[in-house]
């Protein structure tokens, strides 16, 4: 993909220095209150994780051991694990102590759900589905790439878990399968572009910040529980929202594809989510009792963010912030 | 090598089975439904709207699958 255009300094520092260019002394660590909603801050975020996926054309391949810049996703990184911390910290202490499995089916049931599932079933316009369609692409286009990156950080029965569900995820040995080829196929189908990383520019800060928060667990090791916690809760929100959107584009009909697109995640997700819960992570607890907390930390940052992205779509077509869903 | 031994099914608590390894399984009608993936869940509060397929509905209502 092509560098994004900037979006204030942050972002705009990230991509001079990506370029090769001068891009000088390099911006003061954001403030953490404000960094969820701040555009241009989670973009900068979202290159410097970039570099380690599929990377940018116009960026030389070892930009992504430069110093300077993984100096400075450092900074980035510190009050953003903060606010991920804060993220309904309270709701998680009890928790820890329970079954993980236990902690994590309590933490889904209780999920916050704007309705955007619904929403797209029942109400979307066309060019609202579209819209939904581009701003998801910033992950789906990459769907499934940041957990395998925890592949060699857990063993046994939880490495073997994880496989299966990549597996899955890559296509089971089919390469017209591929779910993140099915997404492309789905945006092609639609008349838009579907290239990897192509409406990251038109991205808004809630989207993201939910993959940023995704590929901070999944690259450092230290964050393993999380990252596995993510996906369980990921996978166990995403069949019957995934019914509902697939209905959506029966309703809109929209071409083929997109309906298959969703379609195709109603069974498989149903399978994912079994294996994310008990096989991922009631195994790794097991293994690391340790790591309960984390997995639940990741769980519901998973469901908090996932929340707050639906609502800023959501939002954004009412024309208005409406009744928002907070951060707890 | 030895040859794995038929479908490997497994009961997954208060959700479906999850059967890998099997090409079919019995339909709402009786009927052998193909199966193309490694793993399936099936369901068994059928309560789902995709059977013998599980679509995560079990979630909603608190009373255990039944076989």
């Amino acid at each position: 993909m092509y560098l994004p255009q900037s979006r204030g300094p942050y972002s705009g520092w990230v991509r001079r220095r990506m370029l090769g260019m001068d891009a000088g002394r390099a911006p003061a660590a954001p403030e953490p209150d404000t960094m969820l909603d701040d555009p241009d801050v989670q973009l900068a975020l979202w290159m410097l994780y970039e570099v380690h996926f599929q990377g940018f054309e116009e960026a030389e391949e070892g930009i992504e051991w430069d110093l300077g810049l993984l100096a400075f996703r450092q900074v980035l990184e510190v009050p953003f694990e903060t606010v991920l911390r804060d993220v309904g910290a309270p709701l998680r202490r009890p928790r820890a102590t329970a079954r993980i499995v236990d902690g994590l089916r309590d933490l889904i049931a209780q999920a916050p759900d704007p309705g955007l599932a619904r929403f797209l079933q029942r109400k979307a316009n066309a060019d609202q589905f579209v819209d939904f369609l581009k701003q998801r692409s910033v992950y789906h286009l990459k769907e499934a790439d940041a957990h395998s990156f925890v592949l060699p950080r857990v063993r046994g029965g939880v490495k073997v878990a994880l496989a299966e569900v990549q597996y899955d995820e890559y296509g089971a040995g089919r390469v017209d399968r591929l779910h993140q080829d099915l997404f492309a196929k789905a945006l092609i189908a639609c008349g838009l572009d579907g290239q990897y990383g192509r409406y990251v520019d038109s991205a808004d800060a809630a989207t993201l910040a939910s993959s940023n928060a995704l590929s901070l667990f999944c690259l450092h090791r230290r964050h393993r529980g999380a990252a596995l916690g993510h996906l369980a809760a990921f996978e166990s929100t995403s069949s019957i929202p995934c019914r509902r959107i697939s209905q959506g584009a029966e309703r809109l009909e929209l071409p083929g594809e997109v309906f298959d697109y969703f379609d195709e995640h109603v069974e498989a997700d149903a399978v994912h989510e079994q294996i994310a819960v008990t096989d991922l992570c009631g195994a790794l607890v097991v293994h690391e009792p340790e790591l309960a907390t984390d997995v639940l930390l990741g769980a519901e940052v998973c469901l908090q963010l996932g929340a707050r992205a639906d609502q800023a779509l959501l939002d954004r077509w009412a024309g208005e912030t409406g009744p928002r869903w907070e951060v707890a | 090598m030895t040859l794995e031994p038929g479908p490997r099914v497994t009961a997954c608590e208060d959700g479906p089975l999850l059967v890998r390894g099997a090409d079919q399984w019995p339909g709402p009608d009786g009927e052998p439904v193909r199966i193309d993936r490694p793993v399936v869940a099936v369901c068994r509060c059928l309560r789902s709207q995709r059977l013998p397929w599980c679509d995560g509905t079990h979630k909603f209502g608190a009373s255990s699958p039944k076989d």
